[in-house]
């Protein structure tokens, strides 16, 4: 065989040898379009229909995406989910930014672990779980509301995931609750990496306590507030477990979510077309808030 | 660092008062689990009598040995093929640069964000049609396709990073792609792969939706799933109810207090990644 003819074929076995390392792939790509990527596009495709799940689907065209913006609960319901965001994202940023300043500040050794260890605890635990102990807290006979008979605030006490004005709050503090440890960690350990350098700059420079932290602390979290945003809207937006176990979403629509209006619509209600454009609707909320903080908080990073 | 010692204590106290908020709601359930059967429980009040008992009905009632095992089994389906895949995935994209591959990957991307609820209507009908519903598998196969966006994501972003060398000198060693799989490449891997266990085990142990959805029967349900359950059927029980639910959360807790270290670890790593 001449050279040319070697070296030819050798080429056409590396690239038969790069073909078969889809062979490495397939598995977890099968896997992805089975259970997702076809999922996803029938999702799309009900949307398209009415259908109760078990008869002849009718065309529906887009008029299931024009119940879902003009319907006046759905909207509420949507609504409700942008209102957990300030529970579930900016209370557990900014107050993990407050504890994570503490705890690199005051604490070393023994008590800060245990501080942080304590505070993640809530991040382990099913969300059911979650639910059940401040359903229980909450309750008219619970805690809080021992706590308040107890300082002489009888008169607040009430079922607070009954009622109308504070059960979504309700519902938020449970998911501050959870996701405070997490985000605490993750600055944390963002602030370990700052370079104490610029803490000495800022220092010689004259700045306080508070000072230092907006002009060092802040812009050098850039990233790691970026991804705690980045988390907790999207536990915030596509919430379930909470609400599910803690209201059912009640009183009224007070505090239902997308996520549990999906579910009834689909399998209580059987208005699986309805349902579908919700969760695409949900979908695109989730992009278009996600997208532009990962946009606005990594763009620096190269 | 020169603070004040005044400063130090309001923030000791405020870290304190903190950590007093986070166990609160542990500490309550505990005191109401252990309250009389039948009587009304108040908020925190440690019972004179400690009916330690409630625990063992509980623990009856709940068929936790059931819900145990069918946790265990869920979590045996899922984590070790998911790891698997993910991982020949994350080689396959990001090692042996497939062509195509990064068509591939956006593919995967296209997942990282997505509710489950967006997709769990057509999986319902799908896994009926597979004949599959109230079985764990109903809980396992789909599982495995929505965890594989984070977690081909994860093993890529190690494999990626993985010096081309390294791989060369296994090929003049005479090794072919299988032998540098799993005698060079997974060893190295052992961090990100053990990461992604815990990750994995804990969503799968935590997951709701799909295990109230695809299955009707608790005792085969995840152990979040069965909690579910056993509120909708305790509700009204509180002193069963908590002594149920703290039941259920402890196997995680454990878990939790032994592997630390890498539960936090795994949970940063991987929300810094996602």
């Amino acid at each position: 065989m001449t050279a040319p003819a070697v070296r030819a074929r050798r080429r056409r076995w590396a690239r038969t040898a790069r073909w078969s390392g889809w062979l490495w792939v397939l598995p977890a790509l099968l896997m992805y379009a089975v259970f997702v990527l076809r999922p996803l596009a029938l999702t799309f495709q009900y949307s398209l229909y009415h259908w109760n799940g078990i008869g002849v689907a009718r065309w529906a065209g887009l008029s299931n995406y024009v119940t879902v913006f003009t319907d006046r609960d759905l909207l509420k319901i949507i609504g409700n989910a942008f209102i957990l965001i300030i529970f579930f994202s900016f209370i557990p940023v900014g107050l993990g930014l407050l504890v994570a300043t503490l705890v690199r500040r005051i604490t070393t050794g023994v008590f800060g672990t245990t501080v942080r260890t304590i505070l993640f605890l809530p991040q382990v635990i099913p969300l059911v779980a979650a639910g059940i102990a401040w359903s229980w807290l909450l309750s008219s006979n619970g805690l809080v509301n021992q706590l308040l008979r107890g300082i002489g605030l009888g008169g607040l006490t009430r079922a607070w995931l009954g009622e109308f004005d504070t059960a979504l709050p309700a519902v938020g503090v449970i998911g501050a609750w959870v996701l405070l440890g997490l985000c605490t960690i993750l600055l944390v350990t963002g602030m370990s990496k700052i370079d104490p350098a610029l803490y000495e700059a800022a220092r010689l420079d004259g700045a306080g306590p508070v000072r230092e932290f907006l002009a060092v602390t802040l812009p050098s979290l850039r990233q790691e507030i970026g991804v705690c945003l980045t988390v907790t809207v999207i536990a915030a937006l596509a919430s379930f477990d909470i609400v599910y176990i803690a209201t059912g979403g009640g009183p009224g629509l007070q505090t239902t979510v997308p996520g549990l209006e999906i579910y009834r619509l689909a399998f209580a209600q059987r208005q699986v077309g309805l349902a579908s454009a919700l969760g695409v609707v949900l979908m695109a909320l989730v992009l278009l808030c996600v997208l532009p903080i990962q946009r606005l908080t990594r763009e620096d990073k190269g | 660092m020169n603070l004040s010692r005044r400063e130090q204590l309001t923030g000791r106290l405020f870290l304190i008062a903190l950590v007093l908020v986070t166990l609160l709601p542990f500490v309550s359930m505990l005191s109401a689990a252990l309250q009389p059967r039948g009587t009304v429980p108040t908020g925190l009040a440690w019972p004179s009598d400690p009916q330690w008992g409630n625990f063992v009905d509980a623990f009856d009632v709940a068929n936790m040995s059931a819900l145990l095992r069918s946790s265990l089994l869920i979590v045996a389906g899922v984590v070790p093929v998911a790891v698997l895949i993910a991982t020949m995935a994350g080689f396959g994209l990001g090692h042996l640069r497939v062509p195509g591959g990064r068509f591939a990957f956006l593919l995967f991307l296209l997942g990282l964000t997505l509710p489950f609820e967006a997709v769990i209507t057509p999986i319902y009908y799908q896994v009926r049609d597979f004949g599959l519903l109230n079985t764990r598998w109903a809980i396992i196969l789909p599982l495995i396709g929505l965890y594989m966006p984070f977690a081909v994501f994860w093993m890529r972003a190690h494999f990626v990073n993985v010096p081309q060398e390294l791989a060369d000198a296994a090929r003049v060693d005479g090794s072919n792609t299988w032998q540098l799989f799993w005698r060079v490449q997974v060893p190295l891997a052992r961090p990100a792969i053990a990461s992604l266990t815990i990750l994995l085990f804990l969503w799968t142990w935590n997951q709701f939706l799909l295990a109230i959805v695809l299955v009707d029967d608790p005792a085969k349900r995840t152990m979040a799933g069965a909690l579910g359950a056993f509120q909708g059927q305790w509700g009204t029980d509180q002193v069963l109810l908590c002594a149920g639910s703290l039941l259920i959360l402890t196997p995680t807790l454990i878990v939790f207090l032994i592997f630390q270290r890498q539960f936090i670890k795994a949970l940063l790593q991987g929300s810094l990644k996602g």
